[in-house]
């Protein structure tokens, strides 16, 4: 099946003797859109951590695009084409929008080892773009975005996302501290995504939004995927039913 | 449902001025400047004396050139230091080696820069034996510049691989840095240079530089610092060296995750730093025509002020080439400043930590103020 995108088998991690995820099977196919829902220290953060190699995996195997992979760090899954918008933002406070667009992968006028010539304008001209294509609005990208808002720093930590998804989106908790309009700003971008067809897999405690977004919606409870729903086939009630643990025993359930 | 609404992004009830560029601080450190001479210069007045002018009949001249020659040598002496300083900071880091650096590196500079006669007479303060005596120019110049290099090298390599923090590593750096530069000739003064050596910082070095079409009489190690200061600022405004060394200063785990090699990139700062260390020792040393086991001494404590009072962030990732320079001359002329006033060379002293410390105080104040409006 070749529009399987993502693929977890048996997906597993221990801290210590703490069992946080156990046995997770996941399939997210290509254009589709997951939420991933469930209480706190239900798991849904560590499964993330392990997709993008931000922690190794106690076992399980993950397949990407196809291939088994087994990356070695967060910058090899961003290079396999695993673009992540991390809890804790991964933004240069001192640093204006286009170089903290092009972090870690600037263009040059010219190469010369670390001296090497940047092309600002060329980085900042595709970051004129970028924030178009993602419909985000910052005043002047010129500042240093330690001068903006909560906001407008997660919009460009998701724009940066955005503009260099190549074949995955994860967004961990990406509006989790953003006021109404902003967080309405940074779902347009989700739907951005969706339209140009770039999958997502989508962590998120607002039931309100994932019911806005995604297709689908997996449900983790204890460590453990205890299900996984069509967005039209369940309603609010269902997921936090499956969220507390009134509905679905904690196994046997496949995503 | 799936079209981007075409409202403006909320500012989550941050105020936030979209006209308002973040404005460089370099020209507030500029009229600081100003403001601090014409202070001195009126106080200078008031007994009759002059800060910046000649008032003497009998000297030519219209501006004190014996006062403008001791900062201008101090500012391009220690601000050398500085500019590496400056960037080390910016990266997020520190360094207090800067003027054990100096010293230890003046001594063995001058080792390899001294001349085998002194009026027909063996040199007298002489390290080697003759054949390494009286050697190119270029000879002493390298050494010094290796071993400045070699000692950020080290400084570098404990920061980035061992993880200790840089102020504990370049105090380490600190110490032994002095022990050896006292061991090296243990303990005596290395004198006595070639006369090439002494025309470093002595003769027409713009001259030889630009193969006799500018002369300049004037302080060499101005015209060094000058450059240098005009370089560092373009490399770390327009170059990945730049752009890195700011965006680890001011989000190392950020830097990290977007792929950069932050710990080979540190390793490469602290090694320009420990390189500017060794181009102050050699135009130190020319200067002076001897070296010293002391030299550089309290020099990385200026460097740091220097940065400090140019708007260079102790906390990372903001300051500039260009401040640190202003910062270096506002230093400068407090301190020619209060020699002028006649103060007490004890008072001097207390006032340079004040100001450091103020400065510090200055860029806390500035940093609450300046974040999220």
């Amino acid at each position: 099946m070749s529009d399987i995108i993502l693929e977890t088998r048996g997906l597993t991690k221990h801290y210590g003797g703490v069992q946080a995820l156990d046995d997770a099977n996941f399939i997210l196919h290509a254009g589709e859109h997951v939420a991933v829902v469930g209480d706190n220290g239900a798991g849904k953060s560590t499964f993330v951590r392990q997709i993008t190699a931000v922690e190794q995996r106690t076992a399980g195997q993950i397949f990407f695009d196809g291939k088994e992979v087994s990356h070695a760090g967060p910058l090899a899954a961003r290079e396999a084409g695993i673009e992540t918008v991390f809890q804790t933002l991964a933004l240069a406070d001192d640093l204006d929008v286009p170089s903290n667009l092009f972090l870690g992968r600037e263009i040059f006028k010219f190469r010369l080892g670390p001296f090497s010539w940047l092309d600002r304008k060329a980085m900042r001209d595709r970051t004129m773009e970028a924030l178009k294509t993602t419909a985000v609005k910052i005043p002047n990208v010129d500042n240093p975005i330690r001068n903006m808002s909560g906001g407008q720093r997660q919009c460009v930590a998701i724009a940066r996302t955005a503009a260099f998804a190549s074949k995955l989106v994860i967004m961990d908790e990406p509006t989790a501290a953003l006021g109404v309009q902003e967080t309405a700003q940074v779902e347009n971008i989700i739907r951005g995504l969706k339209e140009r067809g770039i999958p997502m897999v989508l962590v998120s405690h607002n039931l309100r939004q994932v019911f806005d977004l995604v297709d689908r919606i997996v449900v983790f409870r204890r460590g453990r995927i205890v299900a996984s729903l069509k967005r039209d086939e369940t309603d609010g009630n269902d997921i936090v039913s499956y969220i507390t643990g009134v509905k679905g025993s904690a196994d046997g359930a496949y995503a | 449902m799936s079209k981007p609404t075409s409202q403006p992004t909320g500012t989550g009830g941050q105020k936030y001025d979209a006209t308002k560029r973040a404005r460089a601080n370099e020209w507030n450190i500029f009229a600081a400047l100003v403001a601090i001479v014409i202070v001195f210069e009126v106080l200078n007045r008031v007994n009759g004396t002059s800060f910046l002018f000649n008032l003497r009949d009998n000297v030519p001249g219209l501006f004190n050139q014996q006062r403008l020659d001791i900062m201008i040598l101090q500012v391009a002496i220690t601000g050398i230091i500085a500019l590496g300083v400056t960037q080390v900071i910016i990266l997020g880091g520190i360094d207090l080696s800067s003027g054990s650096l100096v010293g230890a590196t003046a001594m063995i500079t001058m080792s390899f820069a001294q001349t085998a006669l002194v009026n027909g007479n063996p040199n007298p303060k002489a390290v080697f034996g003759p054949e390494w005596m009286d050697l190119p120019v270029i000879i002493p110049i390298v050494v010094g510049l290796a071993c400045g290099i070699f000692a950020g090298l080290i400084n570098g390599m404990l920061v980035a691989y061992t993880k200790i923090p840089p102020f504990i590593a370049t105090l380490g750096m600190m110490v032994s840095a002095r022990g050896a530069s006292r061991w090296w000739s243990n303990g005596t003064p290395v004198s006595f240079p070639t006369e090439t050596y002494a025309t470093v910082s002595n003769g027409d070095l713009l001259g030889t530089l630009t193969f006799g079409l500018l002369h300049w009489d004037g302080q060499n190690p101005a015209v060094v610092f000058v450059a240098l200061a005009v370089l560092f600022q373009v490399i770390m405004i327009y170059t990945l060296y730049g752009k890195h060394t700011y965006a680890i200063g001011s989000n190392e785990a950020a830097a990290r995750m977007s792929g950069i090699n932050v710990d080979r990139h540190k390793v490469l700062v602290y090694t320009i730093a420990g390189m500017l260390a060794g181009v102050s020792a050699v135009l130190l040393t020319s200067k002076n025509l001897t070296a010293q086991a002391g030299m550089g001494m309290m020099y990385e404590l200026d460097a740091i002020a220097m940065a400090v009072i140019g708007g260079v962030s102790l906390s990372g990732g903001r300051g500039s080439i260009v401040g640190t320079v202003l910062g270096a001359a506002i230093f400068s002329v407090i301190i020619s400043g209060f020699t002028s006033i006649k103060l007490d060379a004890y008072y001097q002293e207390m006032v340079k930590g004040a100001i450091i410390v103020g400065a510090v105080i200055l860029d806390q104040w500035r940093q609450k103020n300046r974040t999220r409006g």
